[in-house]
């Protein structure tokens, strides 16, 4: 219709360029371009090109290859950090995997005043993680007169070392990240039990289903892709859990809690003398890998499963 | 709540539900819900209520015990001018606004280009944002620090500015593909017509993209706002200086010389807003787009 003008004048100046709206056009985009270019898109170049540098901010950078890779592969933190990790993903996703989902279940069959329940699953999620963590570290006063250890004495139970001990540190941290957590799950999965088509209910009762096999043969399968996804977000969330060890034990007791973030942390920030950058920068590419390859073997591994 | 609320529940059908063992079965595992959720989910934010009015000896010997000795509202007093949480609760305001101003900027403005004005690399900054959603935070945490430290180009620092915090705030391509999803929905004919009649580009954004559009900003601001008050571990690295530093991140800091009673007043304090907030806001949180809490930072 209009691009008849463009057909007479095939020659493009930059005249030609402001006047159809090229320049009203990049203006627009200019906050855009500037704070994803200045805080995004080059700091992403920038940490592969640390990753194999020697720097310190005071003397010109280095290059040096794959050291920092095989200094922090070769270092003995890595693999106990790698390993608390792992335990912490594994853990929050026993504790905090079935719940919400349950809850979620017997949430979208409440009749009344539906909105309290999910109110109340959120509330936890919006207190500033700060807070939550300050707040559990006094719950878990390993004094006999702490708020978790009063609870237990109620029903004769010895007060617990909580974060204390290296048996119990970690389970303690992720009770807390799932208090804090669990909500935002809740609410995924209720919006994905209202898109279940009703039909598929209304045949299999016409089948003679009962609830439990409404649930278990339209329900979580319909389910499928959600939960699917919630996992693997969860899982890419918890590998980089850094707040609750950092405020909680520091690492600690002996490295029981020391996490891949923690570490990256310690390595770029930890020294007052001036950070290792290099080293840090290179575990969190490696981190950054190491996810995408996960994720991607687990959609490719789930895909038939998940659009079946 | 609302009457969204209220449609008809599915799995159990009415024939069901009309059988008084199902219906008290199911009830009772309901309360049972709520019973636990006003437990475990509310309980800790009730304790830190009680606790913020409540002497500190009586917290430290008693931590369960409902105000054995009285109230000690002076906690709330002594945290907000002794221990400085007002000027942290500002500075926390302060950070908080600037944050949301930049993400409101680069993203209806990104938005716009995206969707309305269409110019044909569009596709490719799409692209690059797309990809940036795959990164996770971390990848970016060092490079981002030494940058502000020392930037390129003009080669002058950021660290103890709010510009620190602000600016990398704004690059978010989460709600950058919000906004554009948003505008892509709005009727084209409407755009159409306002070009007919001669307005511009700059016109067409301010008198009807974004009058149009107050439902998403509504959305990007909340969790804007919210996700800036929960932020702790950029702050803390690149506002060094106390005196401007928010409540999240001075809170851990003026615990060790600070009285609990007062400590547990100040943590409250720095709730207020958030929960304030979200019973203002629920709709936005529980039914709009909220998967922005669901992926744990």
């Amino acid at each position: 219709m209009t691009r008849d003008s463009e057909h007479r004048l095939p020659r493009r100046t930059p005249l030609t360029w402001v006047r159809s709206g090229g320049l009203s056009t990049l203006l627009f985009l200019l906050p855009l371009l500037f704070v994803f270019g200045a805080f995004s898109w080059y700091p992403i170049v920038r940490t592969v090109v640390m990753s194999v540098q020697h720097t310190n901010l005071v003397q010109p950078a280095t290059w040096v290859g794959l050291k920092n890779f095989k200094a922090v592969v070769h270092d003995p933190l890595f693999p106990i950090a790698v390993k608390n990790t792992a335990y912490f993903a594994g853990l929050a996703l026993l504790f905090g995997y079935p719940i919400p989902l349950i809850g979620a279940v017997l949430m979208s069959e409440v009749r009344k005043r539906r909105g309290i329940y999910s109110a109340l699953a959120y509330l936890p999620v919006v207190i500033p993680p700060v807070v939550a963590v300050l707040l559990w570290k006094t719950f878990y006063d390993a004094s006999s007169t702490g708020v978790f250890n009063t609870i237990l004495g109620w029903v004769h139970i010895s007060p617990q070392p909580w974060l204390q001990s290296q048996g119990t540190a970690m389970p303690s941290l992720v009770l807390e990240s799932t208090w804090a957590n669990a909500g935002g799950t809740v609410i995924i999965y209720l919006a994905a039990l209202t898109s279940v088509n009703t039909e598929l209910y209304e045949a299999a009762a016409v089948d003679g289903a009962g609830i439990l096999r409404k649930i278990w043969h339209i329900t979580l399968p319909q389910l499928r892709g959600v939960l699917l996804v919630t996992m693997i977000l969860q899982i890419i969330g918890t590998a980089q859990v850094f707040l609750e060890p950092y405020l909680f034990t520091s690492g600690g007791p002996a490295n029981s809690t020391l996490t891949v973030l923690l570490l990256i942390y310690n390595y770029a920030f930890g020294n007052s003398l001036g950070g290792d950058y290099g080293k840090a920068t290179a575990l969190s590419l490696m981190l950054a890998v190491f996810l995408a390859l996960f994720s991607w073997i687990y959609l490719r591994a789930t895909r038939s499963w998940s659009t079946e | 709540m609302s009457s969204v609320d209220e449609s008809p529940a599915r799995i159990i059908s009415q024939a069901e539900w009309s059988k008084p063992s199902v219906r008290y079965g199911v009830r009772s595992l309901q309360l049972l819900l709520l019973f636990g959720l006003v437990v475990f989910g509310l309980g800790p934010i009730l304790w830190l209520a009680k606790s913020a009015i409540t002497p500190t000896n009586d917290t430290i010997t008693h931590p369960v015990a409902l105000f054995p000795h009285g109230f000690a509202w002076s906690n709330l007093h002594e945290a907000w001018s002794n221990v400085d949480v007002a000027r942290y609760f500002w500075n926390t305001i302060y950070i908080a606004f600037g944050s949301w101003l930049t993400q409101l900027v680069v993203a209806t403005t990104g938005g716009y280009v995206l969707s309305v004005l269409r110019p044909k690399y569009a596709r490719f900054i799409k692209g690059l944002l797309l990809a940036t959603l795959f990164v996770p935070a971390i990848v970016l945490l060092v490079p981002l620090y030494v940058e502000i430290v020392r930037l390129p180009i003009v080669h002058h620092s950021l660290i103890n500015s709010y510009w620190a915090v602000w600016l990398p705030a704004g690059a978010s391509a989460f709600n950058v593909i919000l906004v554009t999803r948003f505008f892509d929905n709005l009727p084209r004919e409407i755009f159409e017509a306002a070009r007919v009649d001669g307005a511009g580009p700059f016109m067409l954004f301010w008198k009807i993209v974004l009058p149009m559009s107050k439902p998403i900003l509504g959305v990007v601001s909340v969790f804007a706002v919210l996700a800036s008050w929960k932020d702790f571990l950029w702050p803390l690295l690149v506002l060094a200086n106390p005196n401007i530093q928010p409540l999240s991140v001075r809170l851990p800091s003026i615990q060790s010389q600070t009285e609990l009673g007062v400590f547990l007043a100040a943590m409250f304090i720095a709730c207020l807003v958030p929960i304030f907030g979200f019973l203002v806001f629920q709709r936005s949180f529980l039914r709009g787009p909220g998967l922005g809490g669901a992926v744990k930072g």
